[in-house]
């Protein structure tokens, strides 16, 4: 799937972007680096241990994304591309500094289970008339509070905090707007780890919004 | 409450919320879900927080970069230009 960039000049297709890199437009590049480094910090996150060895990476990126930039035949989107490149740094990297590769938070997510709703949420799976029903009940949160600046603070606060791989699938999924194919495609992610990764990172996001508007109702 | 109450517990019903909105349900499943859904307030008001929750994250801005580091990345593709 194409998105089309938004430059100085206008909205372009991917293409039109790519002849105006080979030719050494700058703002062209700038469009491509404020899209990407975001996410592209991101990613990185995931396989190395802090923001600013994420953030060298994906300088180190940008350059492996010039360098080959006239090889590359746009056998996959660029977007893919970059994120490849990206990956390859990042793991790179992770091994030069003796670091274990999160391999199995990406790839076995699913090993260690992981409720979206505290067990004591509910009734007790053996209760005789409403096992698993809801014991404390969520209440509907005031549109009012759940608007304020403070609780996007907030929000942003339990995003920072959450495990690497969750935190990047929450932030391209849901801040980024990308679709669970893009998010697969960059990350290397089977459908369903992808989702469980997105899930329990919704999961934790909400919980720690129904604590903080209590707390503060 | 709800009359479905055999059929998915709310327990397992907050596991399926994301699949659900994936649309990574099967048919059954997905009737199952929207079965225990119109007849349980809790649920109900669960399944609205967690799209409250993906509105909200929506609105979140993205880091921007800083102005040393787009210059720093502008200086480096010059150069790959001149090269």
């Amino acid at each position: 799937m194409f998105r089309p960039f938004v430059t100085v000049g206008g909205v372009v297709s991917e293409a039109q972007l790519l002849e105006s890199l080979r030719a050494g437009d700058e703002d062209a590049f700038r469009t491509l680096v404020r899209e990407y480094q975001p996410s592209l910090v991101r990613v990185a996150r995931i396989y190395v241990p802090t923001q600013a060895a994420a953030e060298d990476v994906a300088a180190e990126t940008w350059l492996g994304v010039l360098n080959g930039l006239d090889r590359f035949e746009g056998r996959s989107s660029l977007r893919t591309w970059i994120f490849r490149i990206l990956t390859n740094i990042a793991k790179t990297r992770a091994v030069r500094d003796g670091r274990t590769l999160p391999f199995s938070a990406l790839q076995e997510p699913g090993r260690v289970p992981e409720a979206a709703v505290d067990a004591d949420r509910f009734q007790d799976p053996e209760h005789p008339r409403w096992p698993g029903h809801w014991a404390v009940r969520p209440e509907a949160w005031p549109e009012d509070a759940l608007l304020a600046a403070e609780t996007r603070e907030v929000i942003a606060e339990v995003i920072e905090a959450l495990p690497a791989t969750q935190r990047a699938v929450i932030s391209l999924r849901d801040i980024e707007g990308w679709s669970s194919e893009e998010v697969r495609n960059a990350l290397d992610l089977s459908e369903t780890n992808q989702r469980v990764l997105l899930h329990r990172a919704r999961s934790k996001v909400r919980a720690a919004l129904e604590s903080y508007l209590q707390e503060n109702a | 409450m709800t009359v479905y109450a055999e059929q998915l517990s709310c327990q397992e019903l907050v596991e399926l919320v994301t699949d659900y909105l994936e649309d990574a349900l099967s048919e059954e499943e997905t009737a199952r879900f929207e079965a225990h859904i119109g007849g349980c307030d809790g649920c109900n008001v669960y399944l609205d927080q967690i799209r409250q929750t993906i509105a909200i994250v929506g609105g979140l801005s993205v880091d921007a970069l800083t102005p040393e580091a787009e210059s720093a990345l502008l200086n480096a593709f010059r150069g790959w230009h001149s090269n």
